[in-house]
């Protein structure tokens, strides 16, 4: 009779629900704890970290008359694919730092936020709340900070994937000195009046290094980090056409909106098929 | 508070560009040593140190190791203000916990700053920090506090040479009695821009010493009354009249 089966079916299926909300139970147990770093995970054995998921490509950085100045494009990758087309990638941690970063960008971004909430701690604990600079970090201290994070996290095997670039200044013997420096996943730290990343070191150090001044002013400054970026967009297959550029001056930092930069694909050796794979195939 | 007037008197006082501690070291015996009053933290931050001496080491030791990971971490000296502060947090807590004791010493911290140069500071085991011009702790330090308030405003401009001479004439007025200051118990420890902590005892102390014998300012203390001797240059201190001291021998 129909309301029997009814009353049967009825059972059953509340039986089943039943079932499945107990496992989810336990299972939300057993990885219900949380770890920044390695965990052991379900399948048995700690977690680290072994590859980039959603990176970011180059950072340029140059120092010039009047501080110094980054740049890097707002795309952030999925592998091949470019999946994130406005990632922040220049970041200004405190008056006197700019960070920008390369790499996996989750990371990226915890750096920035620690970077942030250390800046707040600053901020809030200095003798006096009226005098800003007393207690803040400067981009050396950054950088120095950094690197100690970095090479820490690598001798645990379990790095923060990313090659950070420090720009700012910093003080020395009273006068504001720039400061332009980066550090890598490996904890590897230096200083340069140039610093390229990822592909920039290989498509645009070679062309810094020609054009490159102590005196270029911000325009010249601006124009020859355009062009590196066009080269990186012409050649690197991660690289997006849609910019931003900061720079640090005596007087703060400023980081500026994405715009795009024109490219030309109209050469010769652009236009048409390469490979044999024009036309249907046929001989 | 107690055991710090008992330890026997450590002045401090800063310039525009130098901080220079002195102090007086006790013997227990005159078969002993006399006991180190001033110890090196970093090379821009020394301390003076004014009763019981295992506490103040113990609290050295702790100031010395933040000072080297602040440096291996961020790559320049540690902040002296930070240091004071931090120093005084880790004060409080011993007073607010019921298994522990406060530290029983009293720490002078002279400190430069490469962006706000030379500072001074005085804690107390209540876990208090003031800042101050110049001020004197321990057995009979109000003589060497009230030296200090009539010639505090002069010490702005004061060469290292006469900032040495100050510390050490208010030092002479602590003095128990019918000892006098010596180049075995006095001591003098300073730093400043372009100058690395440096402790000046013993026979280079003696140089000093000479310059003062000759003003004739050496010798026993001052019977000045001292009873409307009040506050020091900063921030009232909370040291109410001191007992006169009777020497306790762990202390110094």
């Amino acid at each position: 009779m129909p309301g029997k089966n009814n009353h049967t079916t009825h059972i059953i299926r509340s039986l089943a629900l039943a079932t499945i909300i107990i496992t989810t139970m336990f299972a939300n147990v057993a990885t219900s704890t949380i770890s920044a770093v390695s965990q052991p995970s379900a399948a048995g054995g700690t977690q680290r970290t072994t590859r980039p998921i959603t990176t970011g490509t180059s950072v340029l950085g140059i120092k010039y008359k009047d501080g110094v100045m980054l740049a890097a494009d707002t795309l952030c990758s999925y592998g091949s694919m470019a999946k994130y087309k406005d990632a922040r990638r220049l970041v200004s941690v405190n008056p006197s730092t700019l960070i920008g970063g390369g790499g996996e960008f989750s990371d990226f971004q915890s750096i920035t936020d620690t970077l942030r909430q250390n800046a707040l701690e600053d901020r809030c604990t200095a003798d006096s709340l009226y005098d800003e600079e007393s207690a803040q970090a400067s981009a050396k201290e950054t950088w120095s900070y950094l690197r100690a994070i970095m090479y820490n996290r690598r001798n645990k095997m379990n790095p923060l994937w990313n090659d950070l670039v420090i720009a700012g200044f910093h003080e020395s013997s009273g006068t504001k000195v720039p400061f332009l420096g980066m550090v890598d996943k490996i904890g590897t730290a230096f200083e340069d009046d140039m610093i390229a990343t990822g592909f920039g070191s290989y498509l645009a150090l070679p062309i810094l290094r020609e054009k490159w001044r102590a005196d270029l002013e911000e325009g010249e400054a601006r124009a020859l980090l355009e062009d590196c970026l066009r080269v990186l967009f012409y050649r690197d297959c991660r690289a997006l056409n849609r910019v931003q550029i900061a720079k640090a001056t005596v007087d703060g930092v400023l980081v500026s909106e994405p715009y795009e930069i024109d490219s030309s694909w109209d050469s010769k050796s652009m236009v048409g098929a390469k490979g044999g794979l024009e036309g249907d195939g046929g001989w | 508070m107690e055991s710090v007037k008992q330890g026997s008197a450590c002045v401090g006082l800063r310039s525009k560009t130098h901080c220079v501690i002195g102090a007086l070291k006790r013997s227990v015996s005159e078969l002993s040593s006399h006991q180190k009053k001033i110890l090196e933290i970093d090379d821009h931050i020394g301390i003076g140190i004014a009763g019981l001496t295992a506490d103040a080491r113990t609290l050295a030791k702790w100031m010395r190791n933040e000072c080297l990971n602040h440096k291996y971490v961020y790559g320049s000296p540690m902040p002296p203000g930070r240091l004071a502060n931090s120093l005084a947090d880790r004060h409080q807590r011993t007073t607010q916990t019921y298994v522990r004791r406060p530290y029983g010493v009293g720490l002078l911290l002279a400190t430069h700053d490469e962006k706000s140069g030379p500072h001074l500071y005085q804690t107390c085991p209540s876990g208090n920090v003031y800042e101050y011009y110049a001020t004197a702790i321990g057995a009979r330090s109000q003589s060497g506090k009230t030296y200090l308030e009539k010639h505090y405003e002069s010490l702005g401009d004061a060469t290292r040479e006469e900032m040495i001479l100050h510390a050490l004439r208010a030092l002479a007025g602590c003095v128990s009695g019918d000892d006098e200051l010596t180049k075995a118990n006095g001591s003098v420890g300073i730093l400043g821009k372009d100058e690395s902590y440096t402790l000046i005892e013993d026979d280079e102390l003696q140089y000093f010493l000479d310059k003062l014998e000759v003003e004739g300012t050496l010798g026993g203390g001052d019977d000045d009354n001292d009873d409307e001797g009040g506050d020091a240059a900063e921030p009232a201190a909370e040291e109410s009249k001191e007992d006169s001291g009777d020497a306790e021998a762990m202390e110094t």
